[in-house]
């Protein structure tokens, strides 16, 4: 097998894995719906409409900071 | 901010930039203004007299205009959005840190000393000849250092921050800073001539400034447009996508349509774009699976940019009155609706047999335009606006100039690029007419006489458009001295007088 061949399979393989891996990434979106933390993604829509300093966050990083 | 007072979200960085973007965004759209005469009318090349031809014509101003408008104008309202977006989706102050104030700070004013150095290296002619990548040497190695002060302010307001997801705008930032800088300091990869020995053994060549690309030939343009068409991505596309994520949800109360779309929008374009660049090297040297290779993504390019637009249209659905109603919401939906036909646009022109037509002609002019003024312009406005009532605690001073200005400076988009449609169809069918013993049907002259109508109307399109820019100054320089209003009613709707 030479080089071209090799860069031929490499290119296949890699658009393959990328495509398939964005169509995993996808359903498991859908399917799973929320995150590791438990949060629905949907929920991170309020960082941006509940946004003062005081509002509470949506996914606190600690307690402690919690507002 | 009062010491003994809540906690507050400091701007004063993000004013500064504001400043900036409106000054330089002024200038950079008055000279493409002054480009446009000189195409269609020669003699405005010389609109200083002769003695000052040098400075005042075609080729010498076309870098100021590009350059000040991507890297001026874009660039510090891309990162007044961020000074402000990012403090507020993390939950973090500014001024909670002295460190990332002085930086922010820092940031600024050496993005200014450079901005001022590339202006006047580009008006006396000094350039490396690189489109959109002309700066010598030492000021590459000064944006390095800007951009590096940047990429160390976003870790520190993320290191900080009180929210622990990052909302999607912070992706489309972060993925603005880790591209440009990979694209930045690979494509300026150069030789100063002064260290350099020549074939025939002569050192200390040509000015200490002057370098050469470390790249040749097809690879010199292979490098070159794989950093100018993602500069297009990551400067013009990514920034502006993380502005209208933040600024049309807040300015209309309306949660994003689906977050898990822009999710998958933002992996998948991330992915396509970086493989696009090879459609401006058509028909050339360059080998032809690459060609083919960047045609083929352009056109994959499509779902993702689509899916993010779609997702903004979306997000205003059941709320259809805010368009008619508010001229800001107006400039966001419009400048959604801009991206996705310009994100259609270029697929099409990346298409071999399509670009056969397209390719150095005036459509391609046209295609950047729609993009620039009606997506990234009108964000980039919708986005000052949104921020202005913000900052200075006031409302913005008339909604009325603002609506004036939308449909003037939509009217100045669309005779651009219609025109420049016209023309570049014009010239890519006249280039390729010939007889039928295969001689040219016409000489370059022929159709410069052609298209000199199309080229007078796009410079009034271009002109509309920047007197709209010159409102959209005004109307925010009254802001700051419009009547104030309470943090109450900045929730969501910006507080606009009549």
């Amino acid at each position: 097998m030479d080089i071209a061949q090799l860069q031929a399979y490499g290119y296949f393989i890699m658009t393959a894995g990328l495509a398939i891996g964005l169509y995993a990434y996808i359903y498991h979106l859908y399917s799973r719906r929320k995150d590791a933390d438990g949060v629905d993604y949907e929920n991170y829509s309020n960082m941006a409409l509940k946004d003062d300093i005081a509002d509470t966050p949506v996914n606190a990083t600690s307690s402690k900071k919690k507002k | 901010m009062n010491k003994n007072g809540p906690l507050e979200y400091d701007y004063s960085v993000s004013k500064l930039f504001i400043m900036n973007a409106l000054f330089v965004g002024t200038i950079g759209m008055l000279i493409g203004v002054i480009l446009a005469w000189q195409m269609a009318y020669p003699e405005f090349n010389t609109f200083l007299g002769e003695d000052l031809a040098e400075y005042t014509n075609f080729s010498r101003l076309r870098p100021l205009h590009t350059d000040s408008v991507i890297y001026g104008f874009v660039l510090s309202a891309v990162w007044a959005s961020w000074y402000y977006v990012g403090q507020r989706v993390l939950k973090v102050s500014m001024a909670e840190s002295k460190t990332l104030m002085f930086m922010g700070k820092l940031h600024f004013w050496l993005y200014f000393a450079a901005s001022a150095v590339i202006v006047a290296s580009l008006l006396m002619g000094i350039t490396t000849s690189k489109e959109y990548a002309e700066f010598e040497w030492p000021i590459d190695l000064a944006i390095t250092v800007v951009w590096l002060l940047w990429g160390a302010g976003i870790a520190g307001l993320v290191g900080y921050r009180r929210e622990k997801s990052l909302y999607i705008s912070v992706w489309y930032y972060i993925a603005t800073f880790l591209a440009v800088a990979m694209l930045h300091l690979f494509n300026n990869m150069e030789i100063p001539t002064i260290i350099a020995t020549s074939p025939a053994g002569e050192t200390m060549i040509g000015a200490w400034w002057h370098s050469v690309s470390m790249y040749a030939g097809t690879n010199d343009a292979l490098v070159q447009w794989w950093f100018g068409h993602n500069a297009v991505a990551f400067v013009l596309t990514t920034p502006i996508i993380a502005m209208i994520y933040y600024f049309l949800p807040k300015e209309s109360g309306q949660a994003i349509y689906s977050y898990k779309l822009s999710l998958l929008s933002f992996w998948g374009l991330m992915f396509v774009y970086i493989w696009a660049g090879g459609h401006h090297l058509l028909y050339s040297t360059v080998p032809d699976w690459m060609q083919t290779m960047g045609s083929i993504f352009s056109v994959i390019l499509i779902l993702p940019s689509w899916g993010s637009a779609i997702n903004m249209l979306l997000t205003m659905k059941g709320e259809w009155q805010q368009v008619a109603s508010s001229p800001l919401i107006k400039f966001m939906v419009l400048g959604s609706t801009f991206y996705m036909f310009s994100t259609l646009e270029g697929p099409i022109q990346a298409i071999k047999s399509v670009n056969a037509i397209a390719h150095f002609t005036d459509w391609i002019i046209g295609h950047v335009h729609d993009g620039a003024l009606g997506w990234v312009g009108f964000m980039v406005i919708a986005a000052i606006y949104h921020m202005a009532p913000r900052i200075f605690r006031r409302e913005i001073y008339s909604r009325s100039l603002m609506n004036m200005q939308f449909w003037i400076q939509t009217l100045g988009v669309v005779l651009y690029f219609t025109s420049m449609w016209i023309a570049g169809i014009t010239q890519g069918m006249m280039w390729r007419a010939h007889d039928e013993f295969g001689n040219l049907a016409y000489s370059f002259i022929d159709t410069v006489t052609v298209l000199h109508p199309y080229y007078t109307i796009r410079a009034v399109g271009g002109t509309l458009y920047l007197i709209g820019f010159v409102m959209f100054v005004y109307n925010i320089y009254k802001t700051t001295s419009a009547p104030r209003v309470e943090e109450s009613d900045l929730q969501n709707a910006s507080p606009m007088g009549a």
